[in-house]
Formats: C-alpha cells, structure tokens, sequence
C-alpha cells in the first residue's frame, strides 16, 4: 500500500481563497484534532487540485466558491485522476451559503461545514472524519474489496452532486458550431463532430476530418448539446455516442475509447466509467 | 352608469393587476340601489312641491327611473363595445367607459326613450293618464327633465366614483411595486454569501486583531446602515457614495487580502454634487462578484468621477476576468442582474433615455470591465450658486 495508508499521523489539505479564513480554519483543526498535519493551504481551485495530487492528504476541506475552480470542481478532478492505487481523500465541503445545494452537499461528502465554523461543530466533523479514517485503516488487511466498495459509494454520490448542481439546459440546442479562423467562419453541423475537448479557455472541436477552436468553455458548451447523444466522460471530454466503436476497462477504473474515424483513443475517467457497462 | 372596473378585467389583463376585485353583480346591485335611493328622494320631492299622491308620484318615479339606469347602463356598455371594436387599445373603453360625447348622447336618447316607456308604464299602472289633461305638457316636460338630470347625475357621480377606485388601486400597485423593488435591492445588497463570509472573517479577527476588528465592524455598521435607509433617501452628496463605496471595499479587502487593491478618485469639486444613494454599489459588486472574484490572482478596481459638458461621468473599471467571462456568469446570478437593471431604471428616471449605463470591455492591457454612469450634472446641494455655463443642463 502507499503512504496515505501506511502514515500514522493523518494529513490535511485547506483550499480557502480567503486568507484570515484559511488560517483560522488551521489553526482550529490543530486545536481540535492533535496529530493532525496540514499538508497545504491551497488559495484557488487549481492549486488545491495540484497539491492534493502530489501530496496525497487524507482529508481535503474545500472552499464551494473559490478563484479559477470551484470546491465541487476540485472535487472532481480529484476524483478522476486521483492514484489507483490510494484511497481517495475524505471530503469536507466548505461554504458560506448555499440555498440550494445544501441537501446534495451534504450528501456527497463525509461532512459538511458552514461558515463562520463553530468549535463544537468542527469538533463533531472531526470525530466523523477520524472514524471514517479508522475504518479504512482496519480495512486494510482485508484487501481491496473494502476500499473499492467505499470508491463506488463516493463517485456515485459525487456524481448525483454534480448533475444536482449541473446548469439546467439551455433552452435551444445548438445545431451547428460557428469556428473562426482569423477573417474565416467555419460553419460544423453539431452531428459530424465526434469529440469535444476542454483546451485551456477554449474547446477543441474534433470531426472526422479536422478540428477547430472554439472560444468558449466546456462548461457554457454542455447545457446547449443533446444529452442523449453527446455524453460527458471526463470533465474536459465530452464525446459523441454513435462514434464511440468500443470501450475499455482498465485495471485503473478507467476506460479507454476506440473511435469510429478517428485513430486517437480517448479516457473516460472512473467518474463516467458507468456509462461503459455490457448490456 | 359608470367606467366598470372588475367586468373588463377579464378582457384586459393589465387593468385585471391594478383594478379593486369586485364582481361585476356587486357593482351592478350598487348602482341599482343607488338608482332606487334617486328614484324615491325624487318621488318624494315632486309630491312635496307638487302637492300630488306620494304613491303616484313612487310609481311613476320608479317606472322611469329604473328604465332609465337600465337604458344609460346598457347604452354605456353597447357604446362602450363599439369603441372597442373602433379603437381596440382604448383603455377606457377596455373597462366600459366610451367617453363623455358619447356617453351624453347615451344619456339624452336613452333618457327619452326610457321616460316615454316609463311614462306609459305607470300609466297602465296607476290608470291615471295625461291625455285629457289640459296641464299634462307641463307635467312631461318636468319629469322629462328630472330624468335628464337625474341621469346625467348618477353617471357623474358613477364616473368619478370608479375613477377614483382606479386611481386608488393604481397607487397600491405602485406601492406595492416599489415595496417589491426595494426588498429586491436590499436582498442582491445584502447577499447571503457574502454577509456570512464577512462574518466569518469578522470573527476571525475578534480573536486575532481586536483593533482590526473593531475597524471592519465600523465599516459594515457604514454599509448596512447606508444598505437600509439608502433606499429611502433621494440623494446624498457624492462624497458620501464615495465613502459608502469605501466602506464595502475595505469590507472586501479584508476578505480578498492582496487580491484586492481598490482606487477611489473624487476631484474634490464634485464633492458635495448630489447623486443617488447607492447608484455605483450595484456595479462596484458586479466587478467584484464577476470580475475579481473568479480572477485566482485578483486585481484593482477603480472608480472616479468627473463632469463632461453638462454630465456628471461616474466610472467603475476592473481588471478582472473580463466581459465575456462576467457575462456568462451574470445571466446565472439572478441578483446582480437585478442590481444592473435597477441603476439602469434610477437612470432613465433622471435622464429620460436608456444612455446612462455603458458597460464594456476596459480595452487597455489589463483588461477587465468598464462601467460607466452618466447624469445630467446636479445643481450643488450646498447654497452657493452653480457656474452659469452648465445651469441650463441641470434638472429641476
């Protein structure tokens, strides 16, 4: 097994965008859970993505609104490309005020805390997340199976989480992409385009002979396609389903996608790796 | 006998939210009570001066009478249809009211003819006829003219009766509005998320820093003071919405530390120009929420004011993720596209036009957004006279 199941002392990581807040939020965790070791301070959602991943905390708690990628975003990416081989991180979501998402949070995630954190409360969240990492330790022994169960339960409820949160769709569907190239639009029936992929502020769109940049993000695009045919298999892929020719499982929980006129393959990560299953 | 609220309600949907919820039977019995009350005083009257049978003068009193409201009454509704047919955007005639020409020519015909019927009603009734009467002309010729008046009368006093009912319900609605408007304002000001993050930190520094402490708490005493009773004032001083201005961000850069670094410019001479209270804090928030907010490494936000010609430009710049970005994300968020909507309402109010607010692209290297308010340059609040130049731009 790796470090995070082997370590004695368990590990945090903060990801606040607030500094008084992020600071407090440790120095009460010090107070309330001795032993613990704050791994990072994280002030935006990319840098608690990279952090998490190279330091592999046991737990995370995550600001919901933050710069650059929310909590719930950090909380995906985690769980898509977070080692094979460790358990994924407990998740503690963090939040000032949330209408409507509360229940969902709550549900997803080991615990949940509203701002400003309260002593008693963050006492009782630590007693639940120290139970939670004893478990997993007594676990161990009996192999993966116990581990795999608990993986199943956390991507089907981070799942639920973010179709709960999932902007509702936009009212027209969009029926042909509009690329330009410097003085030249190119018009891309929605149908011939066998992949999207989130490139950085923009979206490749990939047909079967060529592929263009769109200015727009993953994120505005997915509300105006058909959810029928365009499935989402990683938070930045999103692809057509008549083009997908066969899937993969991967010792990793992840799939691989054989395309139907394109010779690259895409990875459907563990988070959509059900949409993959034998009928 | 009058314009009829509830009865066009139905046909007209925007009358249906301003107009009192009666039935049109209820109004429909009132005005036949009334028509009963005239008809008795009437009766009453003429046998008092006349000297004649009270009973015969009732009969005669409310056979025309009542065949003259429901001749006035129809004739109004009839009328009233036809000006519709004529002219279908006529509000009045949406609610029954065909105007005062034809409304009188209702009146004189149908008087008339209900007093001719009338007459012969009464006279089949009580056997006493005129025919051979030597006086009989003169008799006619007065209750001819009663029923005129009497007529001309009621749906006086119907018209303005009704009149006065909408007017009323006009202004509950306006009130009611306003009320609405105002509670909206105060919820997209007093947002949840960032009234909880501020205590958050406020607690925070109770703890660590007392004086700093004390400091935020003065400035959120400043905001939510200025919040409530800003809607209720016309204008203050535009060093006041500067200062209003300062107190949020100071709020904001405790919360966002070095992410936020803020510039407020007030050339001193348009210090004491009145302006709407709170006009900028919409857009303040905005580049905050929108602008900064999302940005990982945060920014600047700026606001100065200066008078060009005859306006008084006020402009909030950040540099922040930029339009496009805040865009997307404003359609989503309820409350400061309502914060948006409603300076741009405050505006037209004071210039007439929708020119007022321009948002765009800051359009230098640091990029973010630029929002600008312009108004017709204010008359100082203090007594000393503006310069002459511009008094001709200036708003009563």
């Amino acid at each position: 097994m790796t470090d995070a199941a082997t370590r004695s002392t368990p590990r945090a990581l903060i990801a606040e965008d607030e500094p008084l807040l992020a600071a407090a939020l440790q120095a009460e965790l010090v107070r309330a859970w001795p032993g613990l070791e704050i791994a990072a301070v994280a002030a935006d959602g990319d840098t608690a993505i990279a952090q998490a991943l190279a330091l592999e905390p046991d737990v995370c708690f995550l600001d919901i609104r933050m710069p650059g990628r929310s909590g719930l975003e950090v909380a995906q990416a985690l769980a898509e490309d977070w080692p094979h081989a460790s358990a994924l991180p407990l998740l503690v979501f963090v939040t000032a005020y949330d209408q409507y998402a509360l229940q969902a949070y709550e549900a997803a995630a080991v615990d949940y805390l509203v701002k400003p954190v309260q002593a008693p409360r963050l006492a009782a969240c630590v007693r639940r997340l120290r139970e939670r990492l004893d478990a997993r330790h007594g676990d161990a022994p009996a192999g993966r199976a116990g581990a795999g169960g608990e993986l199943d339960t956390t991507l089907a409820r981070l799942r639920e989480l973010l179709a709960a949160v999932a902007p509702a769709a936009a009212a027209a569907r969009l029926e042909v992409i509009q690329a330009q190239v410097g003085a030249m639009v190119h018009l891309v029936p929605v149908d011939q385009v066998i992949y999207f992929e989130a490139a950085d502020k923009y979206v490749r769109v990939v047909t079967a002979e060529r592929e263009h940049l769109i200015r727009m993000s993953l994120r505005e695009l997915l509300p105006q396609l058909d959810p029928q045919r365009f499935w989402q298999v990683h938070r930045g892929t999103v692809v057509q389903a008549r083009c997908v020719r066969s899937a993969r499982r991967e010792d990793s929980g992840k799939v691989t996608l054989h395309l139907a006129g394109r010779p690259e393959t895409l990875v459907a990560s563990r988070l959509y790796a059900h949409l993959f299953k034998g009928m | 006998m009058a314009p009829f609220p509830a009865t066009r309600a139905a046909t007209w949907p925007e009358a249906g939210a301003v107009m009192p919820a009666t039935s049109p039977w209820r109004g429909f019995a009132t005005r036949g009570l009334a028509t009963v009350l005239a008809c008795t005083l009437i009766a009453a009257t003429i046998a008092g001066i006349g000297g004649g049978d009270l009973m015969v003068s009732l009969v005669y009193s409310f056979s025309i009478g009542l065949q003259c409201w429901l001749a006035v009454d129809g004739g109004r509704v009839l009328a009233a249809r036809a000006v519709r047919r004529w002219r279908p955007a006529d509000a009045a005639a949406l609610q029954g009211w065909p105007g005062w020409p034809l409304m009188t020519l209702v009146i004189a015909t149908g008087t008339s003819i209900a007093y001719a019927s009338g007459t012969a009603l009464a006279d089949a009734i009580t056997g006493v006829g005129h025919a051979g009467d030597g006086q009989a002309w003169r008799g006619y010729v007065l209750w001819l003219l009663v029923s005129i008046v009497a007529g001309a009368v009621i749906t006086g006093y119907h018209y303005a009766k009704a009149r006065l009912e909408l007017t009323r319900a006009e202004a509950e609605a306006a009130r009611r509005l306003a009320a609405e408007n105002q509670l909206r304002l105060l919820q997209s000001q007093l947002e949840p998320h960032m009234l909880f993050n501020t205590l958050a930190n406020l607690r925070v520094l109770i703890g660590a820093d007392a004086q700093r402490a004390q400091a935020m708490l003065d400035h959120l005493i400043a905001f939510l003071r200025a919040t409530l009773a800003g809607s209720r004032r016309d204008t203050h001083r535009l060093a006041d919405e500067f200062a209003r201005l300062h107190d949020y961000l100071a709020l904001m850069q405790v919360r966002m530390g070095a992410r936020l670094q803020t510039r407020l410019e007030l050339p001193p001479a348009l210090a004491e120009l009145p302006v709407p209270p709170l006009l900028l804090q919409p857009l303040v928030e905005n580049a905050i929420r929108h602008g900064l907010e999302p940005k990982v490494a945060g920014g600047r936000i700026e606001v100065h004011a200066r008078v060009t010609g005859g306006e008084l430009c006020l402009t909030v710049r950040d540099t922040g993720v930029g339009l496009g970005a805040a865009a997307s994300a404003r359609a989503a968020d309820a409350a400061s596209s309502f914060g948006l909507d409603n300076v741009r309402a405050r505006l037209h109010a004071l210039r007439g036009d929708d020119l007022g607010l321009r948002l765009r692209a800051a359009g230098d290297d640091e990029g973010g957004t630029l929002a600008e308010v312009c108004l017709p340059r204010p008359a100082p609040a203090a007594a000393s006279p503006a310069p002459a130049p511009t008094m001709e731009s200036q708003p009563k």
